[in-house]
C-alpha cells in the first residue's frame, strides 16, 4: 500500500569538500578531511553559493544546510519538476543547531549587555532555523521541521521524510542534517566527559580507538515517490526502501553494550524494506570511534544479519570526515547510496589493530568491491589503479554481480537508534 | 552631546549600516523604501542599535511602525540628534 519512494538528488558539504563527489571519491580513494583533531569545511565558501544577505542572516550550520540542499536540488533537477510546492516537505535534523550563534551573543550579553543582542540572534541560533531557512528559498511548502536527537537526528530526517512520502502526505521531500559545532564551548563540554579523541584521531573499530574526532558539514537529499518522479523523467539514483528507529532507554550517552536497541532498529529497517539479512551487501557504520559505540555496534550488527554479518564490509565516513554530530545520519546516507552504486566500500581509513571479540570486516586501507551475497563467494581485490567513481562507473569492478542493498546506521546521544535501508538502482 | 553631526555623516554612516545588513548601495535612496531594499523589521532593529550606538539616538518600536522610508530614518536620526 505505501508508495515506493526514490532518491533523485544528494547534496553534502563536508571536510572532504563541497559536494558529494568530493565525499565519495575522496573517502573511497582513502583521503581524509581531518586536520589537527579536528572536521573542518575548510573549502566551504557560502558566498559562492548564497548571497551577502542569506550569509548574514544564517549561522554557519544552515549555511552549510542550504548550500548542499542547492546541490541536491540541482541533481534532482527541481526548478523544472513541476512538483507542486505544497506537496514538498523538508525537513532537516541538527544535533544542537546554532551553537556557534548562542556562543557569540552570549559574549555580546557579557560584554555590552542585553539591548547590544541582535534580532537575528533567535532565527540564527533556533534548530529549526535549516529547515525553515532551506524551505523558504526554495518554495517547499508542505510539512517543514526540524529533528533533534543528537548524532541521529539526519537519520530521523530522512525516516521521517520516507515516511511522509509513503503514506501519501507530500510527494517529494527535501531530508538531511547538518551541524557546525566546533566551538569552545562545544568542545570543552565532549573534551570533559571524554568522549573526544585526545589523540585526535578517528580510528573507528581499531582497538586504539580513544574517543570521536567532531566534524562539521551538512548532507541533503531529494526523494520523492517513484511514479511522480518517473512521470517527470526523473533519473532515480536509487531506493529509500527501508528506516527503522528504536530507543535504547538505557542511559543518556552511553550506549546499551549489548547493542539490543541498534539491533532492533537494524532489524525494524531491513523489515520495512523487505529485506533479508543476507542480501545486506554494505553497511555503513555509525562507527564513532569511541570505545563503548564501536563494540556495542559490532555486538548489533553480529545480532541483527547472524552469521552473514562476518562477511559484509562494514565501514565508517567517520574515519574520513569526523563525527558530524546531528549531519552525520545524512551525510552517511549520501555516502551510502554512491557507495552502493560504485559498487565500492570505501575503507575504514586508520583501522589496523583488531580488538579481541570486535571480528567484522572494516575494510582496512582500502576500499573493496560490494558483492552480491559477499559470503558465498571469494572476492577479488582493487585494483592499485584506484576507486571506480560515483555514478555508475564501472570499469575496475570484479565480474561477481554488485550488491545493490545498504545500510545506514545512526545512534545518539540520549538512547536514539535510527537505521535506513538503500539501494542503488 | 558631542559636537553637532550633520544630515551628511548620518546619511553616510545610515548607507554603510543598511549595506551591512544586506541592501544594495545603489538602491539606497532617500525615497526608497525598505521594504523594496528586502530590509524587514529585523533588520531596523539592527539599524536602531547601531544607530544608538553611534549617536544616543534611541529609535523605538513605536517609531519604526511609521519609519517606511530610509528618508525618514534619516530625518528621524537628525532630528532626535540634534
Amino acid at each position: 500500500m505505501s508508495r515506493r519512494v526514490v532518491v533523485t538528488g544528494v547534496g553534502a558539504v563536508t571536510p572532504l569538500g563541497v559536494g558529494a563527489p568530493a565525499l565519495i571519491d575522496r573517502w573511497t580513494a582513502g583521503e581524509s578531511g581531518i586536520e589537527d583533531g579536528l572536521g573542518r569545511c575548510d573549502a566551504f565558501d557560502p558566498s559562492e553559493r548564497l548571497t551577502r544577505k542569506e550569509t548574514k542572516r544564517a549561522d554557519r550550520f544552515t549555511q552549510l544546510a542550504q548550500v548542499a540542499a542547492l546541490e541536491a536540488l540541482e541533481q534532482a533537477g527541481w526548478e523544472d519538476a513541476g512538483i507542486e510546492p505544497e506537496r514538498t516537505g523538508c525537513i532537516i535534523g541538527t544535533g544542537i543547531g546554532g551553537i556557534g550563534t548562542i556562543e557569540s551573543q552570549h559574549d555580546v550579553l557579557r560584554d555590552d549587555g542585553a539591548k547590544k543582542i541582535s534580532a537575528l540572534a533567535i532565527p540564527m541560533l533556533m534548530a529549526n532555523a535549516a529547515s525553515g531557512s532551506v524551505a523558504m528559498r526554495h518554495n517547499l511548502k508542505g510539512q517543514c521541521y526540524g529533528t533533534v536527537s543528537a548524532c541521529a537526528a539526519g537519520a530521523h530526517a530522512i525516516g521521517a521524510g520516507l515516511r511522509m512520502v509513503q503514506y501519501g502526505d507530500a510527494d517529494a521531500c527535501l531530508v538531511g542534517g547538518s551541524e557546525s559545532a566546533l566551538t569552545p564551548l562545544t568542545n570543552a563540554a565532549f573534551t570533559v566527559m571524554a568522549a573526544l579523541s585526545p589523540t585526535g584521531i578517528s580510528r573507528p573499530f581499531d582497538a586504539r580507538r580513544d574517543g570521536f574526532v567532531m566534524g562539521e558539514g551538512a548532507g541533503m537529499l531529494v526523494i520523492e515517490a517513484e511514479e511522480v518522479a518517473l512521470a517527470r523523467g526523473a533519473v532515480p539514483l536509487g531506493y529509500l526502501t527501508g528506516y527503522g528507529a528504536t530507543a535504547d532507554a538505557h542511559h543518556l550517552t552511553a550506549p546499551e553494550p549489548s547493542g539490543e536497541g541498534a539491533a532492533r532498529a537494524i532489524r525494524a529497517a531491513l523489515g520495512d524494506a523487505g529485506v533479508e539479512p543476507e542480501e545486506v551487501a554494505y553497511v555503513n557504520a555509525h562507527g564513532t570511534s569511541t570505545p563503548m559505540n564501536d563494540r556495542a555496534e559490532t555486538e548489533a550488527i553480529k545480532a541483527a544479519l547472524g552469521d552473514h554479518a562476518a562477511h559484509v564490509p562494514v565501514s565508517s565516513t567517520k574515519s574520513a570526515i569526523g563525527h558530524l554530530l546531528g549531519a552525520a545520519g545524512a551525510v552517511e546516507a549520501v555516502a551510502t547510496l554512491l557507495a552502493l552504486r560504485a559498487g565500492l566500500a570505501p575503507p575504514t581509513i586508520g583501522w589496523e589493530e583488531r580488538e579481541e571479540g570486535m571480528d567484522l570486516d572494516y575494510v582496512p586501507d582500502t576500499a573493496k568491491p560490494i558483492a552480491e551475497r559477499s559470503g558465498d563467494r571469494e572476492l577479488a581485490s582493487v585494483g592499485a589503479s584506484g576507486p571506480a567513481v560515483a555514478n555508475g562507473a564501472s570499469g575496475s569492478l570484479p565480474d561477481v554481480p554488485a550488491g545493490r542493498v545498504g545500510i545506514s546506521n545512526s545512534f545518539g546521544f540520549g538512547g536514539h537508534n535510527a537505521v535506513i535501508c538503500l539501494e542503488a538502482s | 552631546m558631542a559636537a553637532t553631526v550633520t544630515r551628511e555623516q548620518i546619511q553616510e554612516r545610515v548607507t554603510e549600516a543598511l549595506v551591512e545588513l544586506g541592501a544594495e548601495k545603489d538602491d539606497i535612496k532617500p525615497e526608497a523604501e525598505f521594504e523594496a531594499l528586502d530590509l524587514d523589521s529585523l533588520d531596523l532593529v539592527e539599524l536602531a542599535q547601531i544607530v544608538e550606538e553611534e549617536w544616543g539616538v534611541e529609535i523605538t518600536a513605536k517609531d519604526m511602525e511609521s519609519m517606511k522610508t530610509v528618508g525618514q530614518a534619516l530625518d528621524l536620526i537628525e532630528q532626535r540628534a540634534s
